[in-house]
């Protein structure tokens, strides 16, 4: 049941980052690019995400597990660190760089070609290399 | 007025990616967060089937959209060191920050998360420095 709850979750994810336009990096990077021919479509894809997932914290809320028994994950202490900071900010750079963040960079994998695997090799690459050099420690959960 | 078809389509596909991470919420108990999804499964911190059967959804439907619909432009740039050099920022970025626009936005925005907005104030302004300088003062991508 996990399983194909999160299969489910993960294809409309997928359909979701499809539909919006969030998989062509043109939008993505006009929405970067505050002084040239700016593109304010992901700010409505980002207002229409929080939405369900206001009502869903509210749901959350009220009951301790989740329906297939998790426990609802607690909210992480507000601290704001360097890594937090520092993190952001190198995703925010290559973010701008090529316009995929890691959601839908695994939404073209199947018919982005060669380019995108490259772009998700280096990702999972750099993904391990934080593991092993910049944080060896599990992370708390935000 | 006219408001832009692709606005409207932006909304509707934010809220199917709102009620996806809604239902991985609620049902799963779990953050739907693409870099600590992928992250885990990649360093090994925890249990990873979940999160495979996530990223199959992720990359299978739109796979199925693109066969039924059309596959859409990525207009992903061809140059191999932009590429790599973007995807290690992401990877590292993401996983140092412990989160993306995903965990961090969606899901920490809506949940007034003072480590999620910070982040996502974090890497807009470095999105929107980066585009600047990159784009205007060295048009490099």
């Amino acid at each position: 049941m996990r399983g194909l709850f999160a299969l489910l979750a993960g294809a409309l994810f997928g359909a979701g980052l499809t539909v919006s336009g969030m998989t062509d990096t043109a939008k993505v990077q006009g929405w970067l690019d505050l002084f040239g021919d700016w593109d304010p479509t992901l700010a409505f894809v980002l207002g229409g995400a929080i939405l369900p997932m206001l009502v869903a914290w509210r749901v959350a809320a009220r009951r301790e597990r989740a329906v297939l028994g998790t426990a609802i994950p607690a909210p992480s202490e507000p601290v704001i660190d360097r890594r937090l900071i520092v993190g952001s900010a190198l995703f925010g750079v290559g973010w701008a760089v090529a316009g995929l963040c890691p959601g839908p960079a695994m939404a073209v994998l199947s018919y982005g070609g060669g380019d995108a695997l490259l772009f998700f090799g280096a990702m999972a690459v750099g993904m391990l290399g934080n593991r092993l050099f910049v944080s060896p420690a599990k992370a708390a959960a935000t | 007025m006219m408001i832009p078809t692709e606005w409207i389509m932006g909304l509707i596909g934010g809220l199917m990616i709102g009620a996806a991470a809604a239902m991985y919420l609620l049902i799963n108990g779990r953050i739907m967060g693409a870099s600590g999804i992928l992250g885990g499964i990649v360093d090994a911190t925890g249990p990873t089937w979940e999160k495979a059967f996530f990223i199959a959804g992720l990359i299978l439907a739109p796979l199925g959209y693109g066969l039924a619909f059309g596959f859409p432009a990525t207009n992903l740039t061809s140059n191999p060191a932009l590429l790599i050099a973007a995807g290690l920022l992401v990877g590292i970025g993401t996983r140092m920050a412990n989160g993306c626009t995903s965990g961090h936005g969606v899901c920490g925005i809506s949940r007034f998360s003072v480590r999620g907005i910070t982040a996502t104030v974090a890497y807009l302004l470095a999105g929107f420095i980066a585009m600047y300088v990159g784009r205007h003062m060295l048009g490099v991508w």
